[in-house]
């Protein structure tokens, strides 16, 4: 039992189908470890074991009776950011910090009806606003490699409970990098999907366009194992695609020779540490070895990305957070005056800093006057952007680069400096500008001992592809097995 | 000087659906607060909306109806502003790209035909309901109407005065209640009109300042606000003042608009895309079905009616003012093998007089078209004088049965018996030597006195046409 919580969800699952271990013993083992890690770690809001052990003993009755597929009995995690029936829902946010959701977002229900035992609502920079899960009303996440540092954001709880084995996996949502930066500053794996692949219903709105919900584990064959519960067409969200049924397990090993990896010059340009830049050179030559064809690629406009979507994405969240306006549900002031003052001290208490301050960007750039000169121009340069990675995938299969420029920074050392923070996710945002999947997976360490990531973007629904390029990369390294020597038990 | 009273009316229709324009919930009228409401409609965290594909198909077919362009490709937008009984902090609307663009709307003005031109017409939701009486300085809040679809229907400013502006909404109703997209019911809100209303002197080219009147909620206040609203610029002006663009309401107890809110106050609604709802595309072949489905419409249902009925156009409006009363006309015509003159001066005449009286529909006369028909017949058959038909109608109308069954039982058959009548008109004669006199001296008078006694003494049955012929015939000896 005490190497299993180092375990993949592949791994557990073989585990659970062969009579091993009960899905009830697991989720206790990780219960405890939650116990055990969360004063520190502040990773979950909200855990409710009675809840986790009542699942996991459905989940066993289930594969007693020889049903339910391989999630049947894996324990994880949500993000706050998803509804869930009978638990708070809270957004990392004083806004909903008393919010019961009264029905279950999509993906909720896809776990459930996998069998998967839900161990917890994890923490998260609030309303997904944010790059270090610093901005939480429940405070901030800590980094298990090194508690002073921030494990990325905003699904940081989400990165951290995976990263410190309080989870096998969990999931987070990703609007501008969500899950992937966290999980490159954090050492484990994350995906975003192509947008439309999982629905958004009941994931709590920040940017509609952006918003996807995805992934986060150890592997990238777990990514997969989560994709296949995850993906799927929902007539409850008008964007959700209508596809055919897809295993993202099934080209988890392909042949690199040949593979075309396109690396941008703009993705190796100034501002990336050099502990990143090395590590991520090291994967290139890696991948070249393999007999991966390199390709050099420009994307010119990847410097427009972060003003487009410090434009667009607040845009959406002005409108998308009107509705959290005390009147039905969520945080209402104690004393107003009439009805105007009840909505701005209700909206004043309820919000952080980094959430008001992009509803006032988002309500400036709609403004009359400025409508045109801001938001309109940003919907033209985020077609820009889009034609350029359309232009590269002529060329090229998959998109190599780093997934942050930095590995983990200290908690409260760019919080004062929210340009500084927006610039953390300057490779994360393009992809989402132009609806397309991209990856992180851990790639090394710099000098400090922090992990680093490594990101390919693909074309649309190129999820199997990027999967299986980055299991391979992962059959042949040992980074993603590397256990945060700060973690005990 | 002469004025010259310029509007454009603004008018939200209900769209006659069961479910909300975005989410499954019911539209139905009258459920206790808050009980039509679900998750979408209260906007809980995380929802999303999805079109209701019945609203779509309505657009179009008032599109159609119009003679409109329909868009192939249009946009959802957020109109964003805060109200408690706007539960998402936005309204879903359509702003650049409307499904409908254009069209016209012909309306008949004093018996002439004028075509209005439309702007647009665009799909949208309907807010919630605050509610200030009844809780004691607080407000309630009832979202059962949250999500309700409306179409936006918005014209030109081609009507002048007041008359034109409720024809326009009179023709509107008829139409939309005509093809099926909405019940007309304006007493629960399912047809509201706003009027934007300016004045200009004749003959000037540019349109002044308009304002725009809300709470117009019968033809009748809207007809009385415009005239108020128009009274009140043209003394402003002329009293050397100038119009102030803002939006008044009208206030029916004194007749009168007031400020709502100058143009400064209005709000800056920053319309967007909504991105939850990708843009709406509709296709030639959904286009196609929906125009084969259409019914007859009015204004071709007038011309045929004058065409083919021999109608004045006064008339053929009338009696195709609205779908159930063309149907009525054609039922009636069709049963009652009458002129279909007799059969419009009826409609016209007896039956709407009942129908005011009573406020009712036409669909839900107590006189059906059927039955009418009957009473009809006995007086294209000779059985029933016009004046005794009236009677017969009347006690049709109070329940007391069919045409025949009421001429028995009252005993009002016509008397066209020529021997009957001629026995009678020369006990007449015999009576009245006098008046026999002055009319053979002359007296033109006397002969309607005659023709007088002979009614009375039948009790009004008698032929008239037979009365007057015997009687001329026995004094011209």
């Amino acid at each position: 039992m005490s190497s299993l919580h180092n375990a993949s969800v592949a791994e557990l699952s073989a585990a659970l189908a062969a009579g091993k271990v009960s899905s009830v013993e697991l989720t206790r083992m990780f219960l405890d470890r939650i116990a055990g890690l969360n004063g520190e770690l502040n990773a979950f809001i909200t855990v409710d074991e009675a809840r986790s052990l009542a699942d996991a003993r459905r989940a066993d009755a289930r594969r007693a009776r020889g049903e339910g597929g391989p999630l049947a009995g894996i324990p994880l995690a949500h993000k706050d950011i998803f509804c869930t029936r009978g638990m708070l829902t809270t957004c990392g946010s004083k806004m909903l910090a008393n919010f019961a959701s009264p029905y279950d977002a999509h993906i909720v229900e896809r776990f459930d009806q996998a069998g998967a035992v839900l161990l917890g609502k994890c923490n998260m920079d609030q309303f997904g606003m944010g790059s270090s899960s610093e901005n939480s009303h429940f405070g901030p996440v800590r980094n298990p490699w090194d508690r002073r540092l921030v494990p990325g954001g905003s699904s940081g709880g989400s990165a951290a409970a995976v990263a410190a084995r309080m989870a096998p996996a969990a999931t987070g949502t990703d609007t501008g990098g969500s899950t992937r930066q966290p999980a490159a500053l954090s050492g484990i794996c994350g995906l975003r999907p192509t947008y439309g692949l999982v629905s958004r219903y009941g994931l709590i709105a920040f940017a509609s366009s952006l918003d996807q919900a995805g992934p986060m584990a150890k592997s990238a064959a777990d990514l997969a194992l989560m994709m296949n519960v995850m993906a799927g067409f929902d007539p409850r969200d008008s964007t959700s695609l209508e596809r055919p049924k897809e295993d993202y397990t099934r080209d988890l090993e392909p042949d690199l020779a040949g593979l075309r990896i396109g690396l941008p010059k703009e993705y190796f340009g100034e501002g990336i540490e050099p502990g990143v830049r090395g590590a991520v050179e090291e994967a290139v030559r890696w991948f070249e070895t393999r007999g991966a064809a390199l390709v050099a690629l420009e994307l010119p406009n990847t410097a427009l990305a972060v003003p487009v979507y410090y434009v667009l994405a607040p845009a959406e969240a002005s409108s998308n957070l009107a509705r959290f306006d005390g009147v039905r549900y969520g945080h209402r002031a104690k004393d107003y005056d009439d009805l105007v003052d009840m909505y701005c001290r209700s909206r004043a208490e309820g919000f952080g800093a980094e959430v008001k301050r992009r509803i006032l960007v988002g309500t400036f750039v709609l403004s009359h006057g400025y409508y045109d000169a801001y938001y309109l121009q940003a919907q033209k340069l985020r077609r820009l952007i889009a034609r350029d990675f359309a232009e590269a995938f002529k060329r090229c299969d998959v998109i190599l680069g780093p997934t942050a420029p930095t590995t983990a920074f200290a908690i409260g050392a760019k919080a004062d400096d929210p340009v500084q923070m927006y610039l953390n996710d300057i490779f994360t945002i393009p992809a989402p500008l132009a609806g397309l999947p991209a990856l992180s997976v851990p790639c090394g360490f710099d000098a400090k001992g922090l992990p680093v990531g490594l990101q390919l973007t693909g074309d649309c629904f190129s999820e199997a592809r990027l999967l299986g390029v980055a299991h391979r990369y992962q059959q042949a390294t040992d980074w993603h097995l590397r256990v945060p020597t700060e973690t005990p038990l | 000087m002469a004025w010259e009273v310029v509007v454009g009316i603004e008018t939200h229709a209900q769209l006659l659906t069961r479910s909300k324009a975005f989410s499954g919930a019911s539209t139905a009228f009258g459920a206790a607060p808050n009980t039509q409401a679900c998750a979408v409609d209260i906007a809980l965290p995380g929802v999303l909306p999805v079109a209701n594909r019945a609203t779509v198909e309505h657009a179009i077919r008032f599109g159609l109806a119009i003679r409109a362009e329909i868009r192939r490709r249009s946009i959802y937008a957020r109109k964003n502003y805060f109200y408690p009984d706007l539960p998402k902090g936005y309204q879903i609307s359509q702003y650049e790209q409307p499904i409908v663009q254009g069209g016209e709307l012909k309306i008949i003005v004093e018996g002439r035909e004028k075509s209005i031109r439309l702007t647009r017409a665009h799909l949208e939701e309907d807010a919630g309901k605050s509610l200030h009486e009844d809780f004691h300085g607080l407000t309630g809040i009832d979202l059962n109407r949250a999500g309700t679809p409306l179409l936006e229907v918005v014209s030109e400013p081609d009507l002048r005065g007041a008359q034109e502006a409720v024809a326009y909404a009179r023709a509107l109703h008829a139409l939309v209640v005509w093809i099926g997209i909405c019940d007309g019911n304006m007493q629960e809100g399912s047809f509201r009109c706003d009027a934007n209303v300016s004045v200009r002197r004749a003959g000037d080219a540019n349109l002044g300042t308009r304002c725009e009147i809300k709470n117009l909620n019968s033809f009748r206040f809207m007809e009385r606000a415009i005239e108020y609203e128009a009274r009140r610029q043209i003394a402003l002006i002329e009293d050397g003042g100038r119009v102030e663009q803002e939006t008044r309401l009208y206030d029916p107890e004194r007749d009168e608009t007031r400020s709502m809110r100058t143009k400064e106050e209005a709000h800056d609604y920053r319309y967007f895309p909504d991105p939850d709802l990708l843009p709406l595309v509709v296709s030639e072949e959904d286009i196609e079905a929906i125009r084969r489905s259409l019914p007859e419409l009015p204004a071709a249902r007038r011309d045929r009616f004058a065409r083919e009925y021999g109608l004045t156009p006064h008339e053929a409006g009338f009696v195709a003012a609205s779908r159930a009363a063309a149907d009525y006309f054609e039922a009636l015509v069709k049963a009652s093998g009458a002129e279909a003159r007799l059969c419009a001066n009826w409609q016209m005449g007896e039956l709407a007089a009942a129908l005011n009286q009573d406020e009712i529909e036409i669909s839900k006369s107590k006189v059906p078209a059927k039955d009418l028909a009957g009473l009809l017949g006995r007086i294209a058959d000779g059985t029933l004088s016009g004046k005794l038909a009236k009677e017969v109608f009347d006690a049709m109308w109070a329940g007391e049965g069919a045409a025949d069954a009421i001429i028995e039982k009252r005993g009002l058959r016509q008397i066209s018996d020529a021997g009957a009548i001629e026995k009678l008109v020369e006990e007449v004669l015999a009576a009245n030597p006098k008046q026999v006199e002055d009319y053979r001296a002359g007296k033109e008078k006397a002969f309607n006195s005659l023709v007088g006694q002979v009614m009375k003494a039948t009790k009004g049955k008698a032929n008239p046409t037979q009365v007057t012929e015997i009687l001329r015939r026995k004094l011209a000896r």
